[in-house]
């Protein structure tokens, strides 16, 4: 199978680490995968969204999204810049404690979930990012919560151990939400 | 018989280009004879300028590089980060080294690269025949300012020894002068201690040498001297300006 | 199989150029190529080699050649406005006949222009980078794998044949990242020594010049002209150009770097609606891939030149094309990247 996400929100809630994983998740399976973050001013406290591809089969071609088949979005700007451009039946995975919306269109599998709030009340603030990570992995299935799980692992170093077990906490929190 | 006197082997047997009364071929004569005096010319590499001295890649022994105008001091940089262990020196006109290529002097200089730079100044471009230069003194005529350099239209002369003895990288300023034979032996001392100081990796050294163009100040040779003695000297005094070879720069 | 790292472009850039020998890196600060600068700042020192961060680009190029006629393998990299500002050294490096490497990871023009990935400096790289007769080795990488690979292969070249190469990229590349593996260490092929270096006569020779003034025009017109039948040469035996689904195709897409990208996935789009289209892809810009496109041109009515510019290879295409065939062209600028489904469409009007 093959997935264009774009994940958006505010500078500063992970997203661009959130689209890492998933690139760096994809690599470890063998799949070809590509990460385009978005770059400039806006990087410094504003908006920051990132395209991400993953394709079982062929190499990518344009590693910028314009037709996501998932979206993830953390701010209500970046839910209303992205969610028309959502690919038919796309799936579409937010934070509901931020974003305040409703879905207009029929034809997306909508999924929302508080991570902002779930992150706070569960000691792992900052991680509302991993949190909805959990949930897309489940929604859209790009690939196992084993193989992320694998992948945060290997990602984060020696000297950030401590960062291990509450990454993984709140993946499988969204995950199982 | 016994030799007495040779010409110097870090000069090639090429005639030189300049023009009668120039002193460029005083001051190469001095840095050859430097370069040889210290055993230093079979690792020397120069870094000739855009200017009258440009084919001085001809007339020197040693390895040589036609840098564009004004990046000697970068160019220089590049090789001497290269080669450590050579000898590396620019050879630079005023329009060249405080004109075009102020921002590549400042930034060696302070960055106190170990390189060493001859620097002569005779207030005009010459190879373009007679244009105003950053030294060029103030009331001075030339093609670009027929009416005299006029400070509020032109702005005031660079004085580089000066301003460069500002920086910190700095190990050895000293502006010298060779309208006369003894005034030639301190110039030759000069730039045997600023070599000195490269060879010791005590950071960037500078020699101005006073020079002259009869040729476009239209003025006979001795003329020209001493209009180097009476003009140019009390405008660009004689002098060690910043000597921090015994300790160097870091 | 080699370890895969996820990179971004910049970085694999430097991680490729250290691996292929280079241990003198020039730079200047400016976006969207900082990331290499700050690779090399890291890496540099513990390599025992040289990271500078100039006083301007100009002097960064200045260093690159000072150091490459000392014989060491030097590079510098900047992103458009910053080229500009190299290229009074690289015609010097050219008429000097050095080799070096100079990144150029293009953003939007003219003037300061905008920070966002484009194909504008196409003709600058190709045609006109600095004054004179002379042309520069051009590596258009359109993925990070490829970027590592055409670093090793640019510097080789650039040795071969005592020219300057510049890797063509763009901020698209430069920022995203992929998968990489890298050669253990890149060899060099077999490269003549380089005898002309300026490292000092060690009394065992004449002294070396690296020189490019001539006052003679006869002399001068003889370096050209010498230069130039190497430039034949380097015509004859470097071309890179990638086919894809080009075998049967009716309508041949011409692009290369990110908008190469881009027009993959349009042609991918397009052969699910039955249309028989191919992309021909050019590595080297120069040497441009005349031939494999004149030989195209043969068999196909029309061709699509897809460019993040107002039009620049859409040129060196016609000059390729030479009547053969029609040739469209399609573009976005100003740090626009066009997407998949706007070149699909400019496909499927061609199809009609």
């Amino acid at each position: 199978m093959s997935m264009d996400i774009i994940i958006a929100g505010f500078g500063g809630q992970g997203i661009l680490f959130a689209g890492k994983m998933i690139a760096y998740c994809g690599m470890l399976e063998e799949k070809y995968v590509s990460w385009l973050p978005s770059y400039g001013p806006e990087m410094r406290g504003g908006t920051a969204s990132c395209s991400v591809c993953v394709d079982e089969k062929n190499p990518i071609g344009c590693p910028m999204v314009s037709e996501p088949k998932l979206l993830m979005a953390m701010n209500l700007p970046s839910f209303n810049k992205y969610i028309n451009d959502v690919a038919a039946d796309g799936y579409v995975v937010y934070d509901s404690a931020l974003i305040n919306a409703e879905v207009e269109r029929k034809d997306l599998k909508v999924y929302a979930i508080p991570a902002t709030n779930m992150a706070m009340e569960n000691g792992l603030k900052g991680l509302a990012n991993i949190i909805l990570l959990g949930q897309a992995i489940k929604a859209a299935g790009f690939t196992t919560l084993d193989s992320m799980i694998d992948a945060i692992t290997k990602s984060i170093p020696a000297k950030k151990a401590h960062l291990l077990e509450p990454n993984i906490k709140a993946l499988k929190m969204g995950y199982e939400y | 018989m016994a030799i007495v006197f040779e010409k110097t082997k870090g000069l090639t047997d090429a005639d030189l280009h300049y023009c009668p009364g120039c002193t460029h071929g005083i001051i190469h004569r001095i840095v050859a004879e430097s370069l040889v005096e210290l055993d230093i010319l079979e690792k020397s590499v120069i870094i000739c300028p855009v200017g009258c001295s440009v084919m001085a890649y001809d007339y020197f022994t040693c390895d040589a590089i036609e840098a564009p105008h004004g990046r000697a001091p970068a160019v220089a940089t590049g090789v001497k980060r290269a080669l450590p262990d050579n000898f590396v020196f620019t050879y630079q006109g005023d329009g060249d080294l405080a004109a075009i290529g102020t921002a590549e002097t400042v930034h060696a200089a302070t960055r106190g690269e170990n390189i060493t730079v001859i620097f002569v100044n005779n207030t005009i471009y010459g190879m373009t025949g007679g244009q105003m230069a950053p030294t060029s003194l103030p009331g001075q005529v030339t093609q670009t300012t027929p009416y005299g350099r006029n400070p509020k239209e032109a702005g005031y002369p660079v004085k580089v020894c000066e301003m460069l003895s500002t920086l910190d990288g700095v190990a050895f300023a000293q502006r010298v002068s060779v309208d006369t034979p003894k005034n030639i032996n301190e110039a030759k001392k000069a730039i045997k201690k600023a070599f000195k100081a490269q060879l010791d990796k005590k950071g960037f050294s500078i020699i101005e040498v006073l020079s002259t163009c009869p040729t476009n100040w239209g003025m006979t040779p001795i003329d020209a001297l001493e209009r180097l003695r009476t003009e140019m000297m009390p405008y660009y005094p004689l002098g060690v300006y910043k000597d921090r070879t015994e300790e160097g720069v870091f | 199989m080699a370890e895969k790292f996820l990179m971004k472009g910049n970085e694999a850039l430097g991680e490729a150029a250290i691996r292929s020998g280079c241990k003198h890196f020039f730079g200047y600060p400016i976006t969207p190529q900082t990331e290499l600068s700050a690779y090399m700042a890291k890496q540099m020192p513990k390599i025992n080699g040289t990271f500078l961060q100039a006083e301007s680009e100009i002097a960064a190029a200045n260093m690159v050649l000072g150091a490459a006629s000392a014989g060491v393998r030097a590079m510098t990299s900047s992103s458009s406005p910053g080229i500009s500002l190299k290229s009074e050294a690289v015609s010097y490096i050219a008429g000097s006949d050095l080799p070096c490497l100079i990144v150029n990871v293009m953003r939007g023009g003219p003037g300061l222009g905008g920070i966002q990935p484009s194909q504008a400096d196409y003709w600058q790289a190709t045609k006109a980078l600095g004054h004179g007769d002379y042309q520069l080795l051009v590596y258009a990488p359109a993925s990070v794998q490829e970027m590592v690979d055409l670093v090793g292969k640019a510097f080789d070249t650039a040795d071969k044949y005592r020219m300057p190469a510049m890797i063509l990229a763009d901020g698209m590349l430069g920022q995203m990242m992929e998968p990489v593996a890298f050669p253990d260490k890149i060899e060099p092929e077999d490269l003549p020594k380089k005898e002309w270096a300026t490292t000092g006569t060690k009394g065992e020779r004449e002294h070396n010049i690296v020189n490019s003034l001539y006052l003679k025009p006869e002399i001068l017109e003889k370096m050209v002209v010498e230069r130039f039948k190497r430039y034949e040469t380097v015509k004859q035996n470097e071309v890179m150009v990638e086919e894809y689904l080009t075998e049967d195709a009716d309508i041949i897409t011409v692009a290369y770097g990110a908008s190469a990208r881009v027009t993959r996935s349009a042609v991918n789009m397009a052969r699910e609606k039955g249309i028989k289209v191919g992309m021909i892809r050019p590595i080297t810009l120069w040497p441009f891939p005349e031939k494999t496109i004149s030989a195209t041109a043969d068999k196909v009515n029309k061709m699509l030149v897809v460019e993040m510019s107002m039009g620049q290879m859409v040129e060196d295409v016609k000059l390729a094309v030479n009547g053969k065939c029609d040739v469209e062209f399609y573009g976005r600028t100003g740090g626009i990247i066009p997407k998949p489904r706007e070149v699909f469409e400019q496909i499927e009007l061609l199809a009609k």
